[in-house]
């Protein structure tokens, strides 16, 4: 097949390309400049969009004897990513922007220019397996990325293909080093790429401004405190908050929600930070349709964890989450993906996520990676 | 494989690897006293007089430098720094908004590091600069003018400007003028006395010499205030151990490419009509940018509506043909070319472009292989539309 290997400049897509073209694939491998303005050299594990990561990219492909090019995507980016991002937070959710990067830039705008540029499928380097078909999630659980390409419909899974699925990142880089590869022992990045200063909050208060607004007490009304911009703040958040006002019983307070509205941020006590009533759409079905109208399966709500069962009952377009056990924290604009055992089902973004009259007991946090 | 990227560098002469291979095997500081320091001296001086009998110039008006964008940024700041020093108030630099990135950066760098005052020159939409502007430019206030650089051709869409005439105007000023003709040597006749200019920047690489071997043809009245400090080897203005390989490289290219250009420019003009002709046929939409008459014999420029640039580069390449957006930026990605803009294309039109560059080992072939690839190429690349 002719494919398009995306390289980041990182170990894993060097590594996908290589066993692309081991494959017997004719590949070109293509940098993404997602930055409008990028910086010339990589600061620490953070981003893959300086020129050095680039110039990494280039030498990959110069090892593996491919073609190379850089394709300008920074509009693309800035418009459906980076500026859905701000607008998440401004609306009081919080967004997953690698999730959005795959469904609109690497399997949309790359993938669609890809085909019509005449080659078969696009290569990338994310941890994750595809099985006829099928999302899986790779045999490196800590490195496991099929939560961020949940949100791919049957037809751009078709024209995909994950080289690493079957490898943990220990042999990826092992296999790097004996291709010559110089970027076998190059940090993981990590963080969002696009804020370089790994600064998220300055990041947010540069784009949205800093308006200060009350801190209140979800329980009793009561003003607690002054914040410095809304969207400062994710749901489940327990440092940083700033306030003066000591709780009763000196239990801790979390975050509960974010009005951006009334430029409040609502805190409360743990247990009020306890879901067990999941609301999610619009809905993906990763083999094209539901499994069902009901059905039982595993549920992940944060891309590093998170994992627990949950009964499906699906809604139209939309689902509805019941979790076996109730989970601490779930944020609205968060996806919900389902799984069968390490098979993905399907993915829905998070609108709400509720209490039920019956909730009681301990939530159950599995956590798959090291935050 | 049909290389149509003469402009960004074209094959060296095999005369010129003769006499590098030569020159390189030869010891010798030209700076040295001794035997094998004055035949190094030799030869960079009879190089001197080659290359200044090539472009008109005279050998005392030639500072060698290790390139193009050394010689643009010693004329550009090295100008600007005498001239103010000489006359605090002459902090005006005039240039066009078409120049290349070595001109256009340095004085960029020279408004923001330096207090320049800059005035971009506008072109028209073939690419050319007014005389009428230049001089409505410098009479807005004749006295606080340092230095005019207005390039001598284009190394994008190929037009040419008309240096002598600007010259003339801007000598009725007494203001020196600049011109970066690195494209121009070879291509067209290029007479640095002729046209009445004070600076020239020309290069080897792309007349068929060595790369990082250039020069910087500066009037013998001209101060410039030197960018690299040391042992003073070329004229005071520029220090660096000479580089005698790489001088006798560019000579001995320079005076083959211009005893050439007459030919030269006979046979690329008819290759390029063949491949302007056979690309407007293939893609009737077609945008063939560039004066009609005032430019280079070598270079094609074309918009493609509907494509990107990258997608036809990246198609050509795939079936062996090597040929340019226009202009490459350190990232590999191709911002809209200023050169366009300046010429009132919209952005979409600007990176839809790609420029093909004949030189001197183009053939027939070449210009087949592209109208034979052209037609497929801008319709898929058309499906893939704008990102």
């Amino acid at each position: 097949m002719k494919v398009l290997a995306a390289m980041s400049g990182g170990v894993d897509s060097a590594v996908a390309a290589a066993r692309a073209v081991d494959a017997g694939h004719e590949v070109t491998g293509v940098h993404l400049a997602l930055a409008a303005q990028p910086a010339t050299l990589r600061h620490g594990a953070r981003g893959c969009c300086t020129l050095e990561d680039s110039h990494d990219a280039r030498r990959a492909a110069d090892v593996l004897g491919i073609p190379f090019y850089v394709w300008d995507l920074a509009e693309r980016f800035r418009a459906d990513v980076i500026d859905d991002f701000v607008a998440e937070y401004a609306a009081g959710r919080t967004p997953n922007p690698c999730l959005r990067c795959n469904e609109k830039i690497k399997f949309a705008a790359v993938l669609d220019r890809a085909l019509a540029l005449g080659f078969d499928a696009v290569v990338t380097g994310h941890h994750a397996r595809l099985d006829g078909g099928t999302l899986r999630r790779s045999v490196d659980l800590a490195k496991d990325q099929s939560y961020v390409l949940a949100v791919l419909t049957p037809e751009q899974l078709a024209h995909s293909i994950f080289p690493l699925g079957d490898s943990t990142k220990e042999r990826v880089r092992a296999e790097a080093a004996a291709r010559g590869l110089a970027v076998a022992d190059k940090p993981d990045s990590h963080d969002i790429c696009f804020i370089a200063d790994g600064d998220t909050r300055g990041f947010l208060a540069r784009e949205l401004g800093s308006a200060e607004g009350p801190i209140v007490d979800a329980v009793s009304g009561e003003r607690l405190g002054t914040h410095h911009g809304a969207h400062g703040f994710t749901v489940g958040q327990r440092r940083g908050l700033n306030i003066t006002v000591p709780a009763p019983g000196g239990q801790p307070r979390y975050v509960l929600s974010i009005r951006p509205a009334d430029n409040t941020v609502v805190v409360g006590p743990g247990e009020l930070l306890q879901a067990d009533e999941i609301q999610a759409g619009p809905v993906l079905w990763t083999s094209g349709a539901a499994p069902g109208d009901a059905f039982d399966c595993l549920v992940q709500l944060r891309a590093h964890g998170m994992v627990g069962e949950a009964g499906i009952t699906v809604e139209g377009s939309r689902v509805l989450a019941r979790l076996r056990r109730p989970e601490r924290g779930v944020a609205a604009g968060q996806a919900l993906v389902m799984y069968d055992g390490d098979r993905v089902l399907g993915s829905a973004t998070i609108s709400d996520a509720r209490a039920s009259l019956s909730a009681a007991g301990t939530p159950l946090t599995t956590t798959l990676r090291d935050a | 494989m049909p290389y149509l990227d003469h402009a960004a560098t074209t094959p060296m002469l095999p005369e010129a690897v003769t006499a590098v291979t030569a020159a390189m095997g030869e010891l010798g500081n030209p700076s040295s006293l001794h035997t094998a320091g004055r035949r190094a001296r030799r030869r960079v001086e009879e190089s001197r007089e080659q290359l200044a009998a090539a472009v008109g110039a005279r050998p005392s008006e030639v500072i060698f430098t290790g390139g193009g964008t050394e010689a643009d940024n010693l004329a550009l700041k090295g100008l600007f720094w005498a001239r103010r020093t000489a006359d605090p108030g002459r902090t005006r630099v005039i240039t066009s908004a078409v120049e290349h990135h070595a001109v256009m950066d340095a004085v960029e760098w020279l408004e923001t590091h330096e207090g320049a005052k800059v005035v971009w020159l506008p072109v028209d939409r073939f690419g050319r600069v007014s005389p009428a502007d230049l001089r409505a430019a410098i009479e807005a206030d004749p006295d606080s003018v340092a230095l005019v650089s207005v390039m001598w051709a284009n190394n994008e869409v190929g037009t040419v400007q008309p240096v002598a005439e600007l010259a003339g105007i801007a000598h009725e000023y007494a203001i020196p003028l600049h011109s970066d003709a690195v494209q121009a040597v070879g291509a067209v006749p290029v007479d640095f006395a002729a046209a009445g200019l004070d600076a020239l920047t020309l290069t080897g690489h792309k007349l068929g010499g060595p790369y990082g071997a250039g020069a910087l043809l500066l009037r013998r009245d001209a101060a410039a205030t030197p960018l690299l400090h040391g042992g003073g080897q070329e004229r005071d203005v520029r220090s660096g151990t000479l580089d005698v390989p790489g001088i006798v490289g560019l000579s001995t290219a320079a005076a083959l490419a211009v005893e050439r250009q007459p030919q030269t420019y006979r046979r690329l003009d008819t290759l390029r009509r063949r491949l302007v002709e056979g690309v407007r046929e293939q893609v009737c939409d077609v945008l063939v940018n560039g004066h009609a008459s005032q430019r280079l014999p070598g270079i094609a420029h074309f918009s493609f509506p509907g494509c990107e640039g990258d997608s036809l580069l990246m198609l050509l390449d795939a079936r062996g043909i090597e040929c340019s957006t226009g202009s490459a930026c350190s990232a590999g990605v191709a911002q809209p070319s200023h050169v366009l803009l300046a010429m009132g294309a919209t952005p979409a039109q600007a990176r839809g472009s790609l420029r093909f560059s004949l030189g001197h080992t183009s053939t027939a072939e070449d210009v087949d292989a592209v109208l034979g690839a052209i037609g497929p190429v801008v319709e898929r690349a058309r499906k893939a539309g704008l990102s």
